[in-house]
């Protein structure tokens, strides 16, 4: 077997040592009743040839993105991922190694993290970050147990235009918690400002809300801010770091947490993972902050150098009392986010945000000239957008399918009163010819 | 020679990325979106050409230690070789390049490949269903446990306390108290195994489970777990595995034969996907059939028509994920799995836990090992005797370091003073278990010789012993132009 070395004779000479005739007599601690008598039931092993062609059967099952244009979104992205990042994150010095408990022989990978820290906390315009959650939803739930901890108050009031599976992921997440969730109801495709002053009191730990939100449209972050504000409440934001080149970061509009997903930093979209959550917050909050974090040092010699920080924080410490359960989280993916944004840089992260307002809007206008097709709502928005239709976004689908593309969401499958809402996303990478052949495809189908 | 923070390499104009030209007509951005949701000052990001970024990255590889370079036997973390074709595999278009919310027919071999695996697991672990959701051992346990909250209130029973080991890792409780529950510490006996005494005065009506881990965090098989299986179900309480260690049970035993009804499995341990410098993971959550209502959605089943995601499943704990998971370590995992079958796998563990013995045995005199028996798959040394010297568990890993090996886990299992966890894996030449054996019996000499070169280690990489006090107290955990 080529991943076990040990020949028979290496076997031998092994358990000569251990004093034991054969591996057997090793097991003697697993009581025999429950020792397996048969093999497992698993299918014959592959050679390595074999294997890859099953696989690639396997894969080819499936219609990727490849080959077809997608104008899906919904909290996964198909941005363009630099060739430069699937390179260096494949180096296998980082890829095999783990978290990085003995800093002197992971300064590379610790100082990943660090770089990474700052550009999170650059993109949102916060004090600090940690090196990453499991993905969107489960750091918007951390976000939540957070300002629970710091306000010592249970009430949290989220916002019905944030992704349906984060918020359902927040529920869960909180189920065992003595905590109380609200939604807020929306209005014209966001939050409903007048709801949440009313909803807002003295026992609210803090509001969630998402820009842009699941509906393509940005929330009013500010105004949010200060109303939160007034009553000592925190200001949850998820936000799509890829918009934060171009549009203004939650912090600078008064958010006090931070979250979100950042697959479309340079992750693959995987059929839904790994992702990348991220997180970021005050400084002031910094002790009740989940998951690891990077901090800067020095050794005995005075020199620079980067290790984990405030693990006291932390399960392995603080076991039942810690500030969150998480152990391994997404370091890779905050890699290869590093490295994305490094290749972006200042001008393309926004460059990014440029092609994908302008192309957006252009799709938005070309479907409104359709006879039938209105906005959903009439708020500014990123790029993605709802359109309602006058049949079936299903229907178009499929029609579209059959041309190598890839249509948007269909909200009436989610939630019944978004019947024929059509959710649109577009990328950097849609083309105005495909924009075109889209639009073509509806109107055949619609006229 | 260490490298300068990528923010210090930014040369203002450079340019290290190519996108297309703009192909629609261009609206200006002021008639699109208000000014005041536009961002005034660019995020300072670092301006880089594409082989400075790749220089960057390059050489910060090069100060980081990963399994391709060599031995880490890091206990508890099972840190086996990953075999590349699982790399390959995972990158094929049809895996790496399809969306979460694509239709179910254009994503049938997905679909596929999550139901076979779910079906390979739970013949692996004996249990009768597994979500494959969980994105590493921690969250897997969050699942469980509130399945186990569910389980429990849908039985009109709403226990309040869970127990855990003394042994245990540090995510047990600390998803206990997140699942809502007091955690109550039952004590290891003089083997290192449960007291079952102490046990049987914990376990009480009120008790919703016992979190335990078998092989336990000492690397020695729970021989009692028929018996502590039986008073906890006589109590009305359920067992949890966390399976962290079930590189050394393939084929030799199943949990679900053990009488868990709850299992995770972090299948970057046992099944190979890659730990990535600490993520990304995953965790399969094996349960038995009666927990299986409160399984979070959606549940992959198969149909006449096809493998579908099923979302109605009214007692379902609800969502852990936007999507299915870590599916691109999914994919890892099964390919892993079909690479092995059942006989590979029985090769997996029992040489993972003849490595460990061979390991144990050769440094157990020098090392004591304070329960020292045959163990499975890792095995806990104690570096306590060595406390005269001034020299603790974490300095012997700091000199490992010198050594160019990969410091075992230090100062865990908490039960341990001065504990050193090491697990070897199957996946190690015996001349690198040797290599390892050496280096210790050495450092142990050097203690008696020259004990400060072991306390001031590392003396060979970039830098040398980091103030860990320092990084606390004077907290910078993040670049800041000058
Ligand atoms: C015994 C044990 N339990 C639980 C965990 C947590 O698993 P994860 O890091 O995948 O969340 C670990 C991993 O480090 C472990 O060693």
């Amino acid at each position: 077997m080529e991943y076990i070395p040990n020949t028979k004779e290496e076997q031998q000479q092994m358990l000569k040592v251990i004093g034991a005739e054969t591996i057997e007599d090793l097991l003697g601690d697993i009581p025999s009743e429950i020792r397996l008598t048969r093999g497992l039931q698993l299918p014959p092993p592959l050679s390595e040839p074999e294997l890859k062609t099953e696989m690639l059967r396997l894969s080819e099952r499936n219609a990727d993105l490849l080959h077809h244009a997608s104008f899906l979104g919904a909290g996964a992205y198909d941005h363009h991922i630099p060739s430069v990042v699937g390179h260096l994150a494949s180096r296998s010095e980082f890829y095999t190694s783990y978290t990085p408990y003995q800093a002197e022989m992971s300064q590379g990978l610790l100082q990943t993290i660090y770089e990474f820290q700052t550009m999170i906390a650059e993109l949102t315009g916060m004090e600090v970050a940690n090196a990453s959650l499991y993905d969107g939803g489960s750091a918007l739930a951390e976000a939540a147990m957070m300002a629970v901890k710091v306000t010592k108050r249970n009430t949290i009031l989220i916002s019905s235009t944030i992704h349906p599976s984060y918020r359902a992921v927040l529920k869960t997440y909180l189920s065992g918690a003595n905590a109380r969730i609200i939604e807020l109801p929306s209005e014209n495709g966001a939050t409903d400002l007048v709801a949440v002053g009313k909803r807002l009191s003295e026992d609210v730990a803090c509001v969630l809300i998402q820009t842009p939100n699941f509906l393509g449209c940005l929330e009013p972050v500010e105004g949010l801010a200060q109303e939160v504000h007034r009553y000592a409440a925190l200001l949850g934001v998820a936000a799509d770091p890829i918009s934060l080149g171009l549009l203004r970061s939650p912090g600078e509009a008064g958010a006090d947490i931070v979250v979100g997903e950042g697959q479309g930093l340079g992750c693959g979209l995987n059929f839904g993972g790994p992702y990348l959550g991220f997180f970021a917050t005050r400084k002031e909050y910094v002790r009740q902050m989940p998951g690891r974090v990077v901090g800067a040092t020095v050794d005995t010699k005075g020199r620079r150098g980067y290790c984990l920080t405030l693990q006291t924080r932390e399960q392995h410490i603080k076991r039942e009392r810690a500030t969150s359960n998480i152990c391994t989280n997404e370091a890779l993916a905050a890699l290869s986010a590093t490295i994305y944004l490094s290749i972006m840089g200042r001008q393309g992260l926004r460059e990014i945000g440029r092609l994908c307002l302008q192309k957006a809007h252009y799709l938005k206008h070309r479907l409104c000239e359709i006879k039938g097709f209105e906005m959903a709502y009439q708020r500014p928005f990123f790029k993605e957008f709802v359109v309602k239709s006058p049949v079936s976004p299903s229907r178009i689908n499929k029609k579209l399918f059959k041309q190598k593309i890839i249509g948007g969401l269909d909200l009436g499958t989610m939630d019944r009163r978004l019947k024929n809402h059509w959710l649109v996303c577009v990328t950097e990478k849609r083309t105005k010819e495909e924009m075109d052949q889209l639009v073509t495809a509806v109107k055949e189908i619609t006229t | 020679m260490s490298e300068s923070l990528i923010f210090d390499k930014s040369v203002p104009g450079r340019k290290g990325y190519s996108l297309p030209d703009l192909d629609v007509p261009e609206v200006p951005v002021a008639e699109l979106m208000p000014a005041d949701y536009l961002r005034k000052d660019p995020p300072l990001l670092p301006e880089l050409s594409e082989v400075d970024v790749v220089r960057h990255f390059t050489n910060l590889s090069r100060d980081n230690y990963g399994i391709d370079q060599g031995f880490y036997p890091l206990g508890s973390c099972t840190m086996k070789y990953n075999p590349k074709v699982n790399e390959d595999v995972a990158r094929y278009a049809g895996f790496a390049a399809l969306h979460p919310l694509q239709p179910a027919e254009q994503t049938q071999g997905a679909l596929q490949l999550l139901y076979q695996l779910e079906a390979a697991l739970r013949e692996i672990t004996g249990m009768d269903r597994v979500t494959l959701q969980p994105a590493a051992g921690a969250q897997g346990e969050l699942v469980g446990m509130l399945m186990i909250r569910a389980y429990h209130r849908s039985n009109g029973n709403p226990c309040r306390k869970v127990i855990v080991p003394d042994s245990a890792h540090g995510t047990n409780p600390a998803t206990a108290t997140l699942a809502g529950y007091q955690v109550q510490v039952v004590h290891s006996n003089a083997d290192g195994l449960v007291d079952l005494e102490d046990l049987k005065h914990l376990v009480d009506p009120d008790t919703a489970a016992l979190m335990l881990t078998n092989p336990n965090t000492l690397g020695l098989f729970e021989r009692d777990i028929l018996k502590i299986a039986e008073l906890l179900h006589s109590a009305g309480a359920l067992l949890y595995l966390d399976g962290a260690n079930l590189n050394a049970l393939l084929g030799l035993c199943r949990p679900g034969d053990m009488g868990f009804d709850v299992v995770h499995s972090n299948l970057h341990k046992t099944f190979t996907t890659p730990h990535g410098g600490g993520g990304p993971g995953a965790g399969a959550l094996g349960v038995k059939s009666f927990l299986a209502p409160f399984l979070p959605v959606p549940v992959v089943e198969k149909t006449e028509k096809g493998y579908v995601l099923d979302i109605r499943r009214p007692q379902s704990i609800g969502k852990v994920q936007a999507y299915y998971g870590n599916f691109g370590n999914l994919v890892r995992a099964y390919t892993y799995i079909r690479r092995m079958g059942a006989i590979g796998f029985r090769k997996v563990s029992t040489n993972a836990i003849l490595n460990a013995n061979y390991i144990r045995k050769r440094l157990e005199l020098v090392y004591p090992v304070p329960y020292n028996r045959f163990c499975m798959h890792e095995f806990v040394a104690s570096a306590k005797k060595f406390r005269d010297k001034d020299v603790h568990a974490w300095d012997i890993a700091k000199r490992l370091i010198d050594y160019g090996i990969y410091p075992p886990t230090v100062n865990f299992p908490m039960i341990v003073e001065e504990a050193l966890m090491i697990e070897p894996t199957e996946t190690e030449p015996k001349e690198n278990l040797d290599r390892f054996c050496e280096a210790m019996l050495s450092i142990a000499k050097e203690i008696e010789e020259d004990p400060a070169r072991v306390r001031n280690a590392p003396h060979t990489k970039s830098v040398a012993r980091l103030d860990e006090v320092r990084a606390v107290k004077q907290m910078d955990l993040r670049w800041r132009p000058a």
